[in-house]
């Protein structure tokens, strides 16, 4: 019996001026999924996030959440039908601290955020969650420190804190470990290891380590189509993916 | 009909004169300077002194007024205006009405309030008549001198070295760096020479718009208006709209002078909404 | 039994949190104080009441703008256009309602005056939604331009450049007659001030405030959790347009006039240096600097107007290469050096 099917795209095309950035892609992630997207440098795997997420609009194909067709809708609407994701590069509120962010999100995901006379901590089941978040990611005790001056492995932490704010269906992780120094690395390791099981995990990575330790299946994205997809073991012993990569390491060199 | 159309053309090429410093210190270093019509000024108060004053002759004025523009606008890119590059747009915004006010208060304290004249010389004053139209002479001096500096500029932008740096820096500075040009200069370059056109055509203005201090404020909303409708990308694209403006106001103020303000800005708000990177840019926006 | 979070009791550490959270909203020492010495001035400075009228709703212009622009971030020189709109709105009420009672009371006119700033407010926020800060910037500066020429060429309505004339309130309220002295035009100004400061207190503390200093940080992140980042921005955008509305209406019952500087550029750009020179963001930023900025001008202006454009337009270049965040957030600056040098200790 297979599992229900949270997320799908179905001949998803998403062009730049002549530029081919997502090539007819065809995607499924069933519920409780832990699926990793790699490919080389450029090989539209940020793309592929931003269009399932909302953040671009696809040049064609169709997109589907949980059996509903969200080609159309804005970023925003996503979110609120239980799509989360991280970014590769922190986008964070500077000025506000990581309890302000996490209330603010679980305002906003409880139809609370137009709310404009109580203060903001009002609401004591709020803050519980948020600090119950902050917890279970282990940055309780920066709760109340601006996050524009935080550590950067903290901020990585406090990016995914406001994905699981949420409460999502589906979470796009997308590179949740880039940048980290390696002592910090860890934390953030154990983190991913240990969200939910009800949440279908994309994860969209670098690191191979991080991916095969992580992840149940895997797609390879090649100049914006599919390549293959697999289990961590097939996609691993597959001569083709060694030759893309090895491609690309020459190229770096 | 054809008068209007001709001083309208004179005028369009004056503001292009004065406004093209600011497209391309826009374009370049997305620096929004406000008080680029201060550069304008001290163009036309130079010429304006130097010919009441010392009796220097009107041809000689505006050579001497875009170098003085031009060191002046050197020495405060090198001292003030580089500090701000990276700085938020409101930042710049604040920085420069505050140098306006500078400006503004030093003209007002040093020539007084008043509107001030200058006698251009016989040759220049005048009227000639052309497909029975009335044409002023300065009018046409204007358009000489303002159509040999459009095609200078475009000839430098498009034939010489520097011209090909100065469009890679505006295409992209961090890959125009990377390629080893030396951007800071060109910015120094560029901000210079961008005052002293504004310079020159403060002096060449003298004998077609009349000057006060609130010269800078007043002009900044017609500069504004070049660079939005114009864009950044292109000189050609300021250059139509600035025609396009001069025209248009020329002609609104003697046809509809009741609306004619009000055409223009409501055009200007609708550009900036509907083509953000300016009517006559090409390429969408990024 | 089946939802845990309502049997959940919150643990120490969160109540904790949650008194740190709501402890933001508190009222400090300083702020109390600031209030009462403001009310203070009707008895220490008597002979200084109109300027202080004025200094009120100058702070209350300023005040417009840092929601708008302090709080949501969205830069703006085009704030004096609402500032005109219900001046004109408050001084026609006023003119032509004269003697029918409840439309020439003052406090009716602020609604009129407020609403049609508002209503514009709204209207136009649409063009603010998109575009970066220069996009902006010019884009309230053309709306400000277009309703300056609206009021200077509709001369039937507004009087034109002359000015709108015959602008006579009635009793605030029907009891308080405004009076030669100012007494009047200075408690309604500051109660008025107050009142609708108490009321952006509590948007900027409540989820609502919060969200739009999240828009200012990373609109992408916002839309990305759910925001309606649109929504908040035109209403925030209206109701800034609702207090330079209200302020507008203010001076034009108090001054009993109305003129086409009230929606020149200058006003936009002098409340806009105001609230700069106090510091965006912290409420208190547009109303320390409408002092100052009143106060500068009263004593250079009257050396020299020249002196006092001149050293006006030196602070703010002084201001923006070496002092950003302006007093306020020099002093919160300081205080967090000298905390973080006692928790160091």
């Amino acid at each position: 019996m297979s599992a229900k099917i949270l997320l799908e795209s179905r001949q998803l095309v998403k062009r730049f001026g002549g530029i081919l950035a997502t090539d007819h892609v065809d995607f499924t992630l069933p519920e409780g999924a832990r699926h990793a997207l790699i490919g080389p440098n450029g090989a539209g795997k940020t793309t592929f996030v931003n269009l399932l997420s909302g953040v671009l609009t696809p040049t064609s194909g169709e997109i589907f959440l949980d059996g509903v067709n969200v080609t159309g809708w804005s970023a925003r609407r996503r979110a609120h039908a239980g799509m989360a994701r991280t970014f590769q590069i922190n986008q964070l509120f500077a000025d506000l601290t990581p309890l302000e962010t996490l209330v603010l999100t679980i305002s906003e995901r409880e139809n609370a955020g137009w709310s404009w006379f109580r203060p903001v901590g009002s609401r004591a089941d709020f803050v519980d969650e948020g600090m119950a978040l902050l917890r279970q990611l282990g940055i309780e005790d920066i709760a109340h420190g601006r996050v524009g001056v935080l550590a950067y492995g903290k901020q990585r932490l406090l990016e995914i804190a406001v994905a699981l704010a949420q409460k999502p269906k589906v979470l796009l992780l997308d590179e949740p470990a880039a940048g980290v120094p390696e002592h910090e690395r860890e934390q953030i390791l154990d983190v991913v290891a240990a969200l939910p099981d009800n949440v279908a995990l994309i994860l969209i990575e670098h690191d191979m380590h991080l991916v095969f330790r992580f992840a149940k299946s895997i797609s390879v994205l090649v100049n914006g189509g599919l390549f293959m997809e697999g289990t961590p073991e097939e996609v691993a012993s597959d001569p083709r993916v060694r030759k893309v990569y090895l491609g690309e390491e020459e190229v770096n060199v | 009909m054809l008068t209007i159309l001709f001083d309208g053309v004179a005028y369009g090429m004056l503001l292009f004169i004065l406004a093209v410093g600011l497209c391309v210190t826009l374009g370049l270093m997305n620096f929004i300077n406000l008080a680029h019509g201060a550069f304008a000024m001290a163009g036309g108060y130079l010429t304006i002194t130097l010919m009441q004053q010392a009796g220097v002759p009107f041809l000689l004025c505006l050579p001497a007024a875009f170098i003085f523009a031009a060191a002046l606008g050197l020495l405060l890119e090198r001292t003030l205006y580089r500090h701000l590059y990276d700085k938020t747009h409101l930042d710049q915004v604040l920085f420069s009405i505050g140098l306006v006010f500078m400006s503004m208060a030093m003209i007002d304290y040093a020539y007084g309030a008043n509107q001030q004249i200058v006698n251009l010389p016989d040759y220049l004053t005048g009227r000639l008549n052309f497909l029975g139209a009335s044409i002023g002479v300065y009018r046409l001096f204007v358009i000489v001198i303002c159509s040999l500096l459009v095609i200078g500029l475009q000839l430098i932008l498009t034939q010489t070295r520097f011209g090909s740096r100065l469009r890679a820096a505006v295409d992209d500075g961090r890959v125009a760096r990377g390629m080893g040009i030396d951007v800071t200069r060109i910015f120094a370059v560029t901000f210079a020479v961008g005052s002293g056109l504004a310079g020159l055509g403060g002096a060449l203005g003298t004998g077609i718009i009349s000057f006060d201090p609130t010269f800078p404020l007043k002009y900044m909303i017609y500069f504004l208006i070049v660079i939005s409708v114009g864009g950044t990308t292109t000189i050609t694209g300021p250059f139509l709209a600035a025609i396009l403006l001069g025209v248009a106001d020329v002609a609104g103020k003697y046809y509809v002078p009741a609306v004619g303000g009000f055409i223009i800005y409501t055009i200007m708000v609708l550009v900036l909404i509907l083509r953000p990177q300016g009517l006559f840019a090409r390429g969408p926006a990024r | 039994m089946t939802d845990i979070a309502l049997s959940h009791r919150p643990s120490p550490e969160a109540q904790k949190a949650r008194a740190v959270l709501l402890g933001r909203s508190r009222w400090g020492v300083a702020e109390i104080a600031f209030w009462v010495i403001a009310a203070a001035c009707y008895f220490l400075l008597p002979t200084k009441l109109s300027l202080l009228s004025e200094i009120a709703i100058l702070g209350l212009l300023a005040l417009s703008i840092d929601l708008v622009l302090g709080y949501a971030g969205i830069v703006t020189l085009g704030q004096g256009a609402f500032f005109g709109v219900g001046a004109y709105a408050a001084g026609l009420a006023a003119k032509y309602g004269a003697g029918s009672a409840p439309w020439s009371d003052p406090v009716i006119g602020l609604f009129i005056g407020g609403g049609f700033a508002a209503l514009i407010g709204f209207i136009t926020s649409f063009l603010v939604l998109r575009g970066s800060d220069l996009t902006r910037l010019m884009v309230t500066l053309g709306v400000a331009l277009i309703v300056d020429e609206i009021v200077n060429q509709t001369k039937w309505l507004t009087g034109g450049s002359d000015g709108l004339q015959g602008v006579l309130p009635s009793a605030v309220l029907g009891i308080w007659d405004f009076d030669l002295y100012g007494k009047t035009a200075f408690i309604y100004s500051m109660v008025v001030l107050f009142v609708l400061f108490l009321l952006a207190r509590a948007i900027v503390k409540s989820p609502f405030g919060l969200s739009l200093q999240a828009i200012k940080g990373n609109p992408l992140r916002t839309r990305a959790i759910g925001m309606p980042v649109n929504g908040r921005l035109v209403a925030i955008y209206t109701i800034g347009s609702f207090y330079a509305g209200v302020a507008g209406a203010l001076a034009a019952q108090t001054t009993q006039f109305a003129s086409p500087d009230y929606v020149a550029f200058h006003r936009s750009a002098d409340a806009l240096l105001m609230l700069v020179f106090g510091g965006a963001g912290h409420l208190y930023g547009g109303l320390l600097g409408s002092i100052i900025f009143r106060t500068m001008q009263d004593v250079l202006g009257n050396i020299t107007p020249q002196y006092w454009q001149f050293w006006l337009g030196a602070t703010l270049v002084a201001l923006v290469l070496f002092v950003r965040g302006g007093i306020l957030g020099l002093l919160s600056g300081l205080r967090d050096r000298m905390k973080r040098k006692g928790d160091a200790a």
